[in-house]
């Protein structure tokens, strides 16, 4: 065995030493030194995306008989997911420490890497096998994440629906996987792709529409989205986060990597107009929840389903422009939901408080705080010369590129009129912190320097994102 | 060319004005006025040295032999629409981006180091830094454009900095009509400018200015002879970007907001509204120059604008009570001395005299900025020592106020072309130019001229002459005075260099080939105009050295142009009358109507089925996990469903 093949896993291993440095220090430290497991966890993983960015130039290379695959492209999602997990992690250090989470803070952190490992795994993975492998390492420790406040009966019930709906989702994504070993007779993505070029059938028709729901649980596209609201309210603020960006843009780059290597060839017979309905369903219904939202939690997990219908316009085009609109949306999109997280995780953290009606008069009493929620809101809702507009702009670009498919303009058109709706809830909050008064608002306080880290780098991407085109023009080199 | 510099050049401003914007509320006064000179005075210094390095150092990559090159020192991609169609943000070196270089921190630094007496206990002070700042940045940013959706960009900054400034007095009623009008009127101008840069970017699918403008034929060739409404579409487009020239220039019929803009504070009239942003419609057709020589028929457009506009703006300026109206009308009329300087400087393709005229209109800008800024910083120690723009207030005032008199003196004589002060070098090239071209257009800026020397002496001895009011019964027994240092050394400093600037040898550095032009004095040209110029001047003696009623007398005999001049020809209520009776009750109301009904009731509609919609689906989020199960697969069978009926 040509044992040089591990060093193509660079990012995975680095991610594994991180894992098992902070898991036991954690185990053998004192219970007084356990207090810095969450600064070490962060340090770390800083270290580790640094690496990252540092490695970022290597050449394709695939290990482990083709089962395992890394290119350029593949190192610069990585990379962008690690952000977003330090920026996860940085702002929970204040959670972390507080009063029932410190006994287990550690367990947080370590599954926290566990999930984002096996996240890699599902990226790069050209065996559905591996695949799957990489799939239940990242959904397992998510339930236990999602169960972590176990003294809430809230976080329970999240934990009880997340791991069924998971359950579920992952049986219906194996039968289809089991379809289409039927057809090929190789679970190889591209032995798959050469075995259905042409061969169009219902059994493939059937074993898609399974492969595309499992994806959708995993990414909460309408109709597979209902247990999102209730876990993005039940989990603890750190870990919805974590749900809403990492593990949804990690999902959606695998889907397309998915659809475009293995079921390229049957793009229009079949999936373009799987995915068509798909989005004009999850934008539409994840706006219209969303305008009735109280809950904060609630409102931001249906503003991501919403979100998540715009990620996959990246997809529909089937173009090598959507490869690159996809990164891009993703991190913008990390920058954009982690700051209003951050937001609504310093003032739960500091005061409790959590529906929207709370926020009323908010900037009267913490400016920073609105205004960096106001940030995140337009950014989200994409005004001009915030990121979040370059991220739609390149999307809605990337469906349309090469195109003269009528349905794919009506597709963007309706896409562009739920901006439109969406515009207007993402406003209601920043209406209730800037112009509601309120005659009990939240009293002044000064959030954590670690929540303050977060909120600061968040803003950077927002308002750097939209004004330089770097990182952009980067991420069209690697693609090219 | 280490890119470090001009990249800095641009940063100090911006980061200034962030500085002082976002932080300025917990600064004092002093630090906020000190931090913005200073950053300012390093600007200063750091375009010196550059323009210096690209006209002295004789590196290769500035000059070859004795052409001067246009060097372009960096070029870095903003935004990439398309593989054609990208926005670039560069830094581009030529010998009129390093004239502006000098000219443009030169002036902002004067006005920066004048404001710290002039605004003194302002409110607001640390914004108006602030907003120099931003003006700074965004005037800089502008000249060294190396594309034209760059200086588009900057040009619509420089737009919105002006409107701020204007606007700085925001609680006067009056400021914030002005400050409107201006911004109306320029944004009203670029509109003509952006369709002009698209049509330009349509045909030749570029938008760096190098590739067009050293390959004129090119740029021709890709136009293919297309032609609009009897023209060609070239001319057109240039045309249409010229519009945008005119709004930011004040060249009629786009002048109405210049002299209303007077409302803001008296330094910035100096640098934004006499010596830098207003001179960029003439710096943008210098720009494009290599295009607007391909079609005579626009460069005709630019000769009669800037004619007419020469000739209006000095009738009116004779009469005018406000000084710094006077002033204002004043630089209209000496910007289009520089548009006709352009605009007679070629004809059939060809540059007459060597491109003379490009010469001497470059020429004109950099003195024209250093004297015309000189005035209004004197104006501006006028107002502040009688608190009144009027020269009704004024009189007598060379005994209070001997800096003051001086500077402001060796201002009026150099606008009036008396030798050996600045304006008397470049605006005899510039009537050589005209001759070169056509006698008609000589004669006519000739007259032009004269009238010049007229209204500025005829305003230098109302305020400094005539009369002798009682100025301490007036002012509780204070008398006017010079102002202090900060305000008294800029006055000297620019009085210097419109002084001596004249003799700088223009022709070697700034050309519109690169090629050195050597300036010879055309002496029949020159001493004409030194002639009407001084008989001018004694006219104005003879009338207003000492308070008499001649000028009464002559403006009742002929009253009705008195008025109108007055007035400024009523161009205002021609503007109101249009907008008002025409545009607002003939097209806007019936727009309004169906915005109102139509549009707004559709939008309703909308939110109203968007609203409904959101409540019916309520049931769909039972938040029972059985009923999800039963959704997702309700879901994936329709998947399958849609594709399966599809393929049978």
């Amino acid at each position: 065995m040509d044992y040089s093949q591990f060093l193509a896993l660079k990012q995975e291993i680095g991610l594994l030493i991180v894992f098992l440095l902070v898991f036991l220090y954690d185990t053998f430290c004192s219970p007084k030194a356990a207090k810095s497991v969450p600064v070490i966890a962060c340090v770390l993983m800083a270290a580790v995306t640094a690496f990252g960015f540092w490695q970022s130039c290597q050449p394709a290379t695939s290990a482990f008989a083709g089962m395992y695959f890394s290119s350029p492209v593949i190192v610069a999602i990585k990379n962008i997911l690690n952000v977003g997990a330090l920026i996860v992690l940085i702002q929970s250090l204040k959670w972390a420490n507080s009063e029932f989470t410190s006994i287990r803070r550690g367990e947080f952190y370590e599954l926290i890497l566990l999930t984002l490992f096996g996240m890699y795994l599902m990226i790069s993975s050209r065996h559905f096998l591996m695949f799957i492998i990489g799939l239940e390492t990242a959904s397992l420790p998510l339930c236990a994440l999602v169960a972590f406040d176990k003294h809430r009966y809230e976080s329970h019930e999240a934990a009880i629906k997340y791991v069924l709906t998971a359950v579920f989702s992952s049986a219906v994504l194996l039968m289809g996987l089991s379809f289409v070993y039927g057809i090929a007779g190789t679970l190889y993505y591209q032995g798959i792709a050469s075995a259905i070029h042409g061969n169009m059938g219902v059994m493939l028709a059937v074993a898609l529409a399974f492969v595309i729901s499992g994806f959708g649980f995993k990414i909460s596209l309408v109709p597979f989205h209902l247990w999102t609201a209730d876990v993005y309210q039940g989990a603890p603020t750190s870990v919805t986060s974590y749900l809403s960006v990492i593990s949804k843009g990690s999902a959606a780059f695998a889907f397309l990597v998915v659809l475009t290597t293995v079921f390229g060839s049957v793009y229009e017979a079949a999936w373009e107009w799987m995915l068509y309905g798909l989005i004009i369903l999850t934008i539409t219904i994840g706006n219209l929840f969303a305008m009735r939202q109280k809950n904060m939690k609630r409102f931001l997990a249906f503003s991501s389903i919403s979100q998540a219908g715009y990620i996959m316009l990246a997809i529909v085009g089937n173009n090598g422009m959507g490869v690159s609109a996809l990164m891009f949306y993703t991190l913008v999109y990390i920058f954009s939901n982690l700051a209003a997280f951050g937001v609504i995780g310093a003032i739960e953290n500091a005061t409790g408080k959590i529906e929207m009606t709370d926020y009323n008069g908010l900037y009267k009493t913490n400016p920073r705080l609105s205004v960096t929620m106001m940030l995140a809101m337009f950014s989200l809702a994409g005004i001009p010369p915030f990121a979040g507009f370059f991220s739609k702009f390149f999307v809605f670009t990337s469906t349309l590129n090469g195109t003269d498919s009528t349905a794919l303009y009506v597709l963007v058109l309706i896409a562009l009129i739920n901006t439109i709706i969406s515009l207007y809830y993402y406003l209601l909050v920043v209406k209730a912190m800037f112009i509601n008064d309120s005659e009990n608002p939240i009293a002044t306080f000064r959030s954590a320097c670690s929540e303050r880290l977060g909120m600061w780098i968040c803003v950077a991407g927002i308002i750097g994102l939209g004004i330089v085109s770097y990182f952009y023009d980067y991420l069209l080199t690697v693609v090219a | 060319m280490d890119i470090t510099i001009p990249i800095l050049i641009l940063a100090i401003p911006l980061f200034m004005f962030l500085l002082l914007g976002l932080g300025g509320v917990k600064m004092s006064h002093k630090l906020a006025g000190t931090l913005g000179s200073l950053g300012m005075g390093t600007v200063l210094v750091l375009s010196y040295y550059t323009a210096f390095t690209y006209y002295f150092s004789g590196n290769p990559e500035f000059i070859d032999g004795t052409t001067r090159l246009q060097y372009v020192v960096f070029n870095q991609t903003w935004l990439q629409f398309t593989p054609n169609l990208a926005i670039k943000l560069g830094f581009l070196l030529d010998p009129i981006s390093a004239l502006m270089l000098i000219v443009i921190p030169t002036i902002s630094f004067m006005v920066h180091i004048y404001s710290l007496g002039y605004m003194e206990g302002e409110k607001g002070f640390q914004r108006y830094y602030a907003f120099l700042s931003l003006f700074s940045f965004s005037m800089l940013g502008l000249v060294v454009a190396t594309n034209i959706f760059q200086m588009y960009i900057f040009w619509e900054l420089v737009g919105a900095s002006s409107f701020l400034l204007i606007g700085f007095f925001y609680t006067l009623p009056s400021a914030i009509s002005a400050c409107k009008k201006a911004f109306i009127v320029t944004r009203f101008a670029d509109l003509g400018f952006l369709i002009g840069i698209l049509i330009l970017s349509f045909y030749t699918q570029q938008l760096d200015f190098l590739p067009m403008t050293q390959n004129p034929q090119g740029v021709l060739a890709s136009f293919g002879g297309a032609t609009f409404m009897g023209a060609s579409v070239l001319t057109w487009a240039l045309v249409l970007i010229f519009t945008g020239g005119m709004g930011k220039s004040a060249m009629l019929p786009l002048h109405i907001w210049l002299p209303d803009a007077m409302e803001g504070p008296t330094p910035v009239s100096a640098l934004i509204h006499a010596a830098t942003m207003v001179v960029a419609g003439v710096y943008l057709v210098a720009r494009l120059f290599p295009l607007y020589m391909l079609e005579d028929a626009a460069l005709m457009f630019i000769t009669v604008v800037g004619a007419a506009t020469a000739f209006y703006a000095a009738m009116v300026a004779c009469a005018q009570i406000d000084i710094k109206r006077i002033l204002a009308f004043s630089t209209i009329s000496q910007i289009a001395f520089m548009m006709v300087s352009l605009g007679v400087a070629a004809k059939d393709n060809v540059a007459i005299h060597e491109g003379l005229g490009y010469m001497a209109s470059m020429f004109h800008l950099f003195t024209h900025a250093m004297f015309k800024a000189l005035l209004f910083l004197g104006a501006g120690a006028l107002i502040h020592a009688v608190h009144s723009n009027n020269y009704t207030a004024m009189g007598g005032l060379r005994k209070y106020m001997p800096i003051t008199h001086i500077t402001f003196l060796i201002g009026c004589l150099a606008i009036a072309g008396i030798p050996p002060f600045a304006g008397f070098f470049s605006k005899d090239e510039i009537l050589a130019a005209c001759f070169h071209n056509n006698w008609f257009w000589g004669a006519w800026m000739m007259m032009v001229a004269a009238m010049t020397a007229f209204y500025m002496f005829r305003m230098y001895f109302l305020v400094f002459w005539w009369n002798n009011p009682d100025y301490a019964k007036e002012h509780h027994g204070h008398l006017p005075h010079d102002p202090g240092i900060a305000m008294s050394f800029p006055l000297i400093f620019l009085a210097i260099v419109s002084t001596v600037c004249g003799f700088i040898p223009f022709g070697k550095f700034v050309t519109f080939d690169g090629h050195e032009y050597i300036i010879h004095l055309d002496w029949a040209v020159a001493g004409s105009s030194i002639g009407i110029a001084l008989i001018s001047i004694f006219f104005a003696m003879w009338l207003y050295a000492k308070e008499n009623d001649k000028p009464r007398r002559m403006a009742d005999s002929c009253r009705w142009l008195w008025t109108a001049a007055h007035r400024r020809f009523y161009w205002d209520e021609i503007y109101l009358f249009i907008t008002r009776r025409i545009i607002f009750d003939g097209i806007c109301k019936p727009i309004a109507w169906f915005d109102r009904h139509v549009i707004d009731g559709t939008m309703d509609g909308f939110a109203y089925v968007t609203n409904k919609a959101s409540v019916a689906i309520k049931g769909f989020q039972s938040g029972k996990v059985q009923m999800y199960i039963w959704w997702y697969l309700i879901g994936a069978v329709v998947l399958g469903l849609i594709v399966a009926v599809c393929v049978l």
